[in-house]
């Protein structure tokens, strides 16, 4: 059975001490990340848009989003009188502290002896491992549902409803796309493990580890859709419409201002950060790359990965337009889920005789029997799938159809499924 | 340490279920609800039951109460309830005598080794090698693979039950009446007439 070896031996001050010494190192590099990122993103964006970007604050303007902090940290801190104080005043951590937490099961390297204590280079190690994750983005949905419901006013509600409807959508295929990673997981290293993200790295290390890397093991449709979905999650562009100021004014945050704004911008940026560390833990090796004279350097390799992650969102931030509210659900119900589910069942599919040994054509069709019969089945589901939306489809075309012509005041209404 | 983390599960349980009852706001009941999720989350992670801890917050914190607030903000019910007005007059003392009922109920069921129903069940700690999680997805896609499976397809029938009755609130014209019929059709009619001359005649009643 898995789990961090520093806890082998007992409890002792040592122990307490290094673990301590994690839990500040782990808050520390978020925070600093954050702060990093958004001058990162705005450094970037204005490269991309052909732009100066910040340049006044400190040396080329690194120091602005210091500078942000500290203003937001001496504004005074409003409450609307319409407002719930005290789930107003909530809702904030309730965004924030999710997602720090959450970065506590990334692996961020190997293993390390301090003072003759062996530990991973991670916080933690839980035995529900990767769960995590969808633990903190489950309880991320109240920082923004109540945050807009306690602000008092409409169209706060109007842009929580319209958020935590995306969010809740977007995390089923989040759910099902990590559901093939654990099972590739379990199949390379027991199953008792699969859940720990420290044997999810170690089962994608190997001799030319990049062949190992999870993208490639599940080829490469898990990550693309791991990746949408994730990106929906944080509600970043192209999914940003959260915040569309054009019909909203600004989405849930609306009435918050001061310290309580900066939590969640802190937690936007801390989702962000979390979440690339984690899709380079599921998809991309995590601290896997090659040595330098024999020596390791995982979180030399790691923090590569994740800078080049970072700035994927940054670019697609700065090139996608923004999606309407119905696309963004067609994409997730209609496509993605689907998907997902089929995708998972291919994968599993070809994991179940892998076991299999032996060389020639045969032994490699008993390997990949079951591979094959998945795939059949997928598509069939797929073309039966396909029929079920264009029936439905245009049966509720009619029923729009029936109700425009048999609005009161005979002029046409407004048809389902756009914005709510 | 067990009892410690036992004790401060149980007395996050009991707040929340008290305030589930107690709070005069649906959203903050709500919330309590979520406290309560969280208490029950600890002791399962004390009982060793990892999964069931994480899916636990998955499911019912993050979906199900989601569920709920969605319902409550739509309806616009997250005002204060009047308590105070109450239509049946022995409601409060004979919902207390149930609910001491049910307390001694459940409290002698648990002396009880055997009670529940016809399959076999145990309770203690997890025996033998291999991780909680592991061993819950082998007898699930083992043992209880038909029971899981039937869960399953009762649930997507629910949910397209659901769906059905919902669409179904327009009455379709072979649903109502002659009389009905005729008398929405000329209301629009003159609707139309009013709002736009060139539409009229578009909606003429069939000849029967």
């Amino acid at each position: 059975m898995g789990g961090d070896p520093l806890f082998a031996h007992g409890l002792s001050l040592a122990v307490w001490l290094i673990l301590l010494g994690k839990v500040v190192a782990v808050f520390v590099i978020v925070l600093v990340s954050v702060l990093f990122m958004v001058m990162y993103e705005r450094k970037a964006v204005a490269w991309l848009g052909v732009r100066y970007g910040p340049n006044r604050a400190g040396p080329n303007g690194w120091l602005q989003s210091l500078a942000d902090g500290t203003k937001l940290l001496f504004k005074e801190a409003f409450t609307p009188r319409t407002a719930d104080k005290w789930v107003y005043k909530l809702a904030p951590y309730l965004m924030l502290v999710p997602i720090m937490i959450a970065f506590s099961i990334v692996p961020m390297g190997g293993e390390i002896t301090i003072a003759h204590h062996t530990t991973y280079v991670q916080l933690a190690d839980p035995p529900w491992g990767i769960l995590f994750l969808l633990m903190a983005s489950g309880i991320a949905v109240y920082g923004v549902m109540l945050a807009g419901w306690a602000s008092g006013s409409k169209y706060p509600l109007l842009g929580s409803v319209r958020a935590s409807a995306q969010l809740i959508s977007y995390e089923a295929v989040l759910g099902l796309t990590t559901a093939t990673v654990v099972m590739v997981t379990g199949n390379a290293s027991g199953f008792g493990d699969a859940l720990h993200t420290h044997a999810i790295v170690a089962a994608q290390s190997g001799h030319l580890a990049f062949l190992h890397w999870n993208f490639i093991h599940t080829a490469f449709v898990s990550f693309i859709l791991f990746t949408i979905a994730i990106t929906a999650e944080m509600t970043r562009p192209p999914f940003d419409l959260v915040e569309a100021e054009e019909e909203l004014s600004g989405g849930y945050n609306l009435e918050y201002s001061s310290i309580d704004f900066a939590w969640f911008y802190l937690a936007e940026y801390a989702a962000l950060v979390t979440n690339s560390a984690i899709l380079v833990t599921l998809w991309f090796g995590g601290p896997n790359g090659p040595t330098v004279f024999g020596h390791s350097i995982g979180p030399f390799w790691f923090a590569v990965k994740v800078l080049v992650v970072l700035y994927l969102y940054v670019w697609v931030r700065a090139t996608l337009p923004r999606l309407r509210y119905d696309q963004l659900m067609d994409l997730g119900w209609k496509r993605l889920i689907p998907f997902a589910l089929a995708w998972l069942m291919i994968v599993a599919g070809f994991q179940v005789t892998n076991n299999v040994s032996g060389s020639g054509f045969g032994h490699w069709l008993a390997q990949k029997a079951w591979g094959f019969v998945a795939i059949g089945a997928a598509i069939v589901l797929a073309v039966l799938f396909l029929r079920a939306v264009e029936v439905g489809g245009g049966a509720s075309e009619v029923e729009t159809a029936q109700q425009d012509r048999l609005a009161p005041d005979g002029r046409e209404v407004a048809r389902r499924g756009g914005t709510p | 340490m067990d009892w410690a983390v036992y004790l401060v599960g149980a007395a996050m349980i009991l707040t929340g279920a008290l305030g589930v009852i107690l709070l005069r706001n649906p959203v903050h009941c709500a919330l309590m609800l979520v406290f309560t999720m969280f208490g029950i989350f600890l002791e399962f992670i004390n009982q060793g039951a990892d999964f069931l801890a994480a899916v636990q917050i998955i499911v019912y914190a993050g979906a199900v109460v989601i569920l709920f607030l969605f319902v409550i903000m739509f309806l616009g019910v997250d005002r204060k309830e009047a308590i105070g007005a109450e239509r049946l007059r022995f409601q409060r003392p004979l919902a207390i005598l149930l609910g001491l009922v049910a307390l001694v109920e459940i409290l002698a069921l648990s002396r009880v080794d055997h009670w529940v129903s016809g399959a076999p069940a145990q309770s203690g700690a997890l025996k033998g090698a291999g991780s909680n999680v592991a061993k819950l997805g082998q007898s699930l896609y083992t043992g209880y693979l038909l029971p899981f499976e039937m869960t399953a397809a009762l649930l997507v029938i629910a949910v397209v039950a659901a769906v059905v009755m919902s669409r179904r609130h327009q009455p379709s014209a072979g649903e109502m009446s002659p009389a009905a019929q005729k008398e929405l059709r000329e209301s629009h009619q003159s609707a139309l007439s009013a709002s736009d001359p060139s539409l009229a005649g578009r909606l003429e009643a069939p000849s029967e």
